[in-house]
């Protein structure tokens, strides 16, 4: 088998180099060069591209794609940890539940961004009802800020937390909460002590899966969040286009690689490695 | 645990809304006969209106062709390597292709356009239908090999055993004993790169040329400007369509 085996491998192995390892090896070099005069490249190599990201502006935008991607991060397991928990214990429906909470996440992402803009924006479907039953004068501004964003993000990705929470709450060991309640612990006190602490990996996981994909969020913030919520994909996207500044939008893009790398790192003990 | 159980259960149910409503609304109001958000009646003129439109039909037939062009591609490349890596997994190959999976989009589009744009300096091509799909075929591999691999994992590794003892060669124990059986997989490992790649926009918008405009990016260049009432009738076709695939899928992967 082995020498068929090199040939299996081989057709993914010249894709995954030429069309995924090469071009980061390219941002990666260019990300030391400079920006010529009409926004080509020129050699002098330089960390000046590094440097410039200590600048005020963009430690602002690294912070807030920090914090939106945090929050956004914890919305998810706040809202998918009892998802997860109702999911686990719904005996032989539990692939049917785990189906509805699954088909949104497969249709199109862009549509399912869209349909907020269509619930949120001034003259949009929250605004005109609220306003139909008098309970507001003027339209509230929903849409274009981070709260926007962040209720964008959760909806997109809150799959990503249901699953491994799901199924590490599953693998749980339903006896120990026997012995939870027998001696004498409320289902409150079982909950907080018992299956919370025992899914830890599922919560670290889905932790994980939903803050790298936010981090690096650019569709959202971009529709959701009107140009006023700039990210840290916005603001590699702009250097590429807008401001045709290669090298620093390659600098950024592999400080958010490194960040997705630390991560990952963090998991690889856990479930990560399992996907493959 | 009564009233327990009933309170995460009315809990779960508002999830399960949240999740679905917003499509469900957009899918309602795409046959409202009202340009605004207000219900005034059944009607089709935005379906009408979307199918006269030449830029949507033009960039849907763009997006067609690459989609379908691309998971072939990926989805043979795709099995003959979850194959190889269930055999014996290669880490440098799975790590690389869990990667890409984790990667941000953003990242991966750029270093594609910078990476094309530097290829193009000693060839004579430009950004246009291939470089769209060649991206394509770099993004949804590792959807199939994830899909294909899970269900090689459920096929017993002996048969292929008994196949060689019988006297068939390595391929012919491929062709004849584990790829029949890894089959549902296969398909539905194919639609879903079919919805990978027929849905993404960041990736494409940054790789694609004049000639290659696709469904999203004209979608989400309406979208940026406002609501519009057409691209809620395409939206509803979308989601009805992706929808049908998945439940497809779905039933593949698990039977």
């Amino acid at each position: 088998m082995n020498r068929l085996r090199a040939w299996f491998l081989a057709p993914t192995w010249t894709v995954v180099i030429t069309l995924f390892l090469a071009p980061l090896a390219i941002i990666l070099g260019y990300s030391f060069l400079t920006r010529g005069v009409y926004g080509g490249i020129t050699s002098p190599s330089t960390l000046e591209s590094y440097q410039r990201l200590i600048d005020p502006i963009y430690l602002a935008i690294l912070w807030r794609s920090f914090w939106v991607a945090g929050a956004s991060t914890a919305l998810c397991l706040l809202l998918g940890f009892p998802l997860a928990l109702f999911i686990s214990r719904a005996g032989r429906h539990k692939n049917f539940y785990l189906g509805l909470v699954m088909l949104p996440f497969w249709t199109s992402f862009l549509v399912r961004t869209y349909a907020w803009m269509f619930m949120l924006r001034d003259t949009g479907l929250l605004n005109t009802f609220l306003q139909k039953f008098g309970l507001i004068h003027s339209p509230l501004p929903l849409l274009y800020n981070d709260g926007a964003v962040i209720l964008g993000l959760v909806y997109g990705y809150l799959p990503f937390t249901v699953l491994p929470l799901y199924a590490t709450l599953e693998r749980l060991d339903r006896t120990l909460l026997e012995a939870a309640a027998d001696l004498g612990a409320k289902p409150w006190a079982a909950l907080m002590r018992v299956t919370i602490p025992l899914s830890a990996p599922g919560i670290r996981a889905g932790a994980i899966l939903v803050f790298i994909p936010c981090l690096g969020a650019y569709l959202t913030p971009d529709l959701l969040g009107g140009g006023k919520s700039v990210m840290i994909g916005n603001l590699i996207q702009n250097q590429f286009t807008t401001a045709r500044d290669w090298p620093f939008g390659s600098a950024v893009s592999l400080v958010l690689m490194a960040i997705v790398m630390v991560l990952l790192f963090a998991i690889a003990r856990g479930d990560g490695e399992d996907l493959l | 645990m009564k009233p327990r159980g009933a309170g995460l259960a009315i809990y779960a149910a508002a999830a399960f809304l949240f999740l679905h409503l917003p499509l469900l609304i957009l899918s309602i109001f795409s046959f409202n006969s009202s340009r605004f958000t207000v219900w005034e009646g059944f009607s089709l003129r935005w379906y009408a209106a979307a199918l006269k439109d030449t830029q949507l039909t033009e960039s849907a037939w763009n997006s067609l062709i690459i989609a379908v062009v691309a998971t072939i591609i990926s989805t043979v490349l795709g099995t003959l390597c979850a194959y190889g890596l269930w055999k014996r997994t290669s880490r440098p190959l799975a790590g690389s292709l869990y990667l890409s999976l984790v990667t941000p989009e953003i990242v991966t589009g750029i270093s594609l356009l910078a990476f094309y744009q530097w290829i193009f300096r000693f060839l004579r091509v430009q950004l246009g239908m291939h470089t769209v799909i060649l991206a394509h075929v770099s993004f949804s591999i590792a959807y199939v090999v994830i899909v294909v691999i899970a269900r090689l994992r459920t096929v017993d590794a002996t048969l292929e055993e008994a196949a060689l003892d019988l006297g068939a060669n390595e391929w012919q124990a491929f062709r004849y004993v584990t790829l029949p059986a890894i089959l549902p997989g296969v398909v539905a490992a194919a639609l879903l790169a079919f919805t990978v790649s027929f849905d993404d926009y960041v990736i494409t918008s940054l790789v694609a040329g004049v000639d290659s405009e696709t469904l999203p990016m004209v979608i989400y260049a309406i979208a940026r400007r406002g609501v519009n009432p057409v691209v809620n009738a395409i939206s509803a076709l979308i989601v009805i369509g992706f929808g049908s695939l998945v439940l497809v899928s779905e039933r593949l992967r698990t039977t």
